[in-house]
């Protein structure tokens, strides 16, 4: 017998059961699913703001919109303890080796958001002191557009990583795809 | 003292080093030969009446021609606040001028900035090297040779314009 949805309170959305099996006493479900539904739900996520994209971001965290709603109670400030790298505002080229520094400090799993056009493509500064973008120091999950993003699209961004975490393999990271592409920006 | 009684010291002491003296944006400005430029602005640092010790800024341009450097010092007396301009100029292909970081010691970041983004080579420089850019850059980027945007995007060409 597979699960039944369960029943939500009206204009409210709880967390729904993988797909498993259920019985008097008992659940069965796969592993990586079970393991995606935890890590999508109570990602750390390490803020790198920079410049306006970060206030947006200071709002998104705030209680109005409330980043602890999608199991972000606690921001980390040590890339050590966090599984998410949100990287919001202009990287000058000077603090790309900072940015990736902080990337390859990060225990696996580790996503990446790339918030607004600075972050994503260098956005306006097209200049010599700009990295246009930093998926060109390191792999960049998910990007949100925008000069800056409302906090409505960062939140969206959020929830496009919580969907690769819930789905990702338990062997991704452990991948010769994987390494192919961490070694494409030199990292390992 | 007064910006003529300043004119008549410098060109007493220096005599044809002051190529001239014109007075733009309501600022003094001396324009002199760059051999002699280490010794117009020792003098005018430590000379009794003109006491500029203060170098509030010092920074380069290129003229619209393109082939001379110039490199611009504000000076400022603060006991009788009073401020002038001295600048000199160097040609693109061999831009070197003595440091002042003896006279000032303030200068020693100014002048890497104007290497850092001009070229301009400070001989006696304790530590000449780059400041706010990358030690990797290779290009000078406020000099007109050099193209103000960044050259490795791909995604600004025409096509993507429709032209």
């Amino acid at each position: 017998m597979t699960t039944k949805p369960q029943s939500a309170p009206k204009n409210s959305q709880i967390v729904q059961p993988p797909p498993g099996m259920e019985g008097p006493g008992f659940f069965a479900t796969r592993v990586d699913k079970a393991i995606g539904l935890a890590r999508a739900n109570s990602l750390w996520p390490l803020p790198f703001a920079t410049s306006c994209c970060g206030i947006e971001f200071m709002a998104t965290m705030a209680s109005h919109y409330d980043l602890a709603r999608f199991g972000m109670e606690r921001l980390s400030f040590s890339p050590r303890q966090a599984d998410l790298l949100m990287v919001m505002g202009t990287i000058a080229k000077k603090m790309g080796p900072t940015l990736r520094q902080v990337y390859e400090q990060m225990a696996e799993p580790r996503w990446v958001l790339s918030v607004g056009a600075c972050a994503s493509s260098g956005g306006i500064f097209d200049t010599y002191s700009v990295l246009q973008g930093i998926d060109r120091i390191i792999p960049v999950d998910v990007y949100v557009p925008g000069c800056p993003p409302r906090p409505e699209q960062i939140i969206d961004g959020i929830l496009k990583i919580q969907e690769l975490a819930k789905n990702e393999s338990s062997r991704r990271r452990y991948s010769d795809d994987y390494k192919h592409l961490l070694n494409g920006y030199g990292i390992e | 003292m007064s910006h003529d009684t300043l004119s008549e010291l410098l060109s007493k002491q220096f005599n044809t080093s002051i190529l001239n003296c014109t007075t733009d944006f309501g600022m003094r400005t001396y324009t002199v030969a760059l051999p002699e430029l280490y010794a117009v602005l020792k003098f005018l640092k430590d000379d009794a009446a003109c006491n500029f010790f203060f170098l509030t800024d010092l920074t380069g341009y290129q003229s619209a021609d393109e082939q001379h450097l110039y490199v611009v010092y504000h000076l400022h007396n603060l006991q009788t606040n009073q401020r002038i301009r001295v600048k000199s100029q160097m040609p693109i292909q061999k831009p070197e001028c003595h440091t002042v970081t003896d006279i000032w010691p303030s200068a020693n970041w100014m002048e890497r900035e104007t290497y850092d983004f001009f070229g301009i080579q400070f001989k006696g420089h304790p530590r000449l090297k780059r400041i706010l850019n990358v030690d990797e850059m290779d290009i000078f980027p406020l000099r007109k040779e050099f193209p103000l945007e960044d050259q490795t995007r791909d995604d600004k060409n025409d096509k993507m314009f429709g032209r």
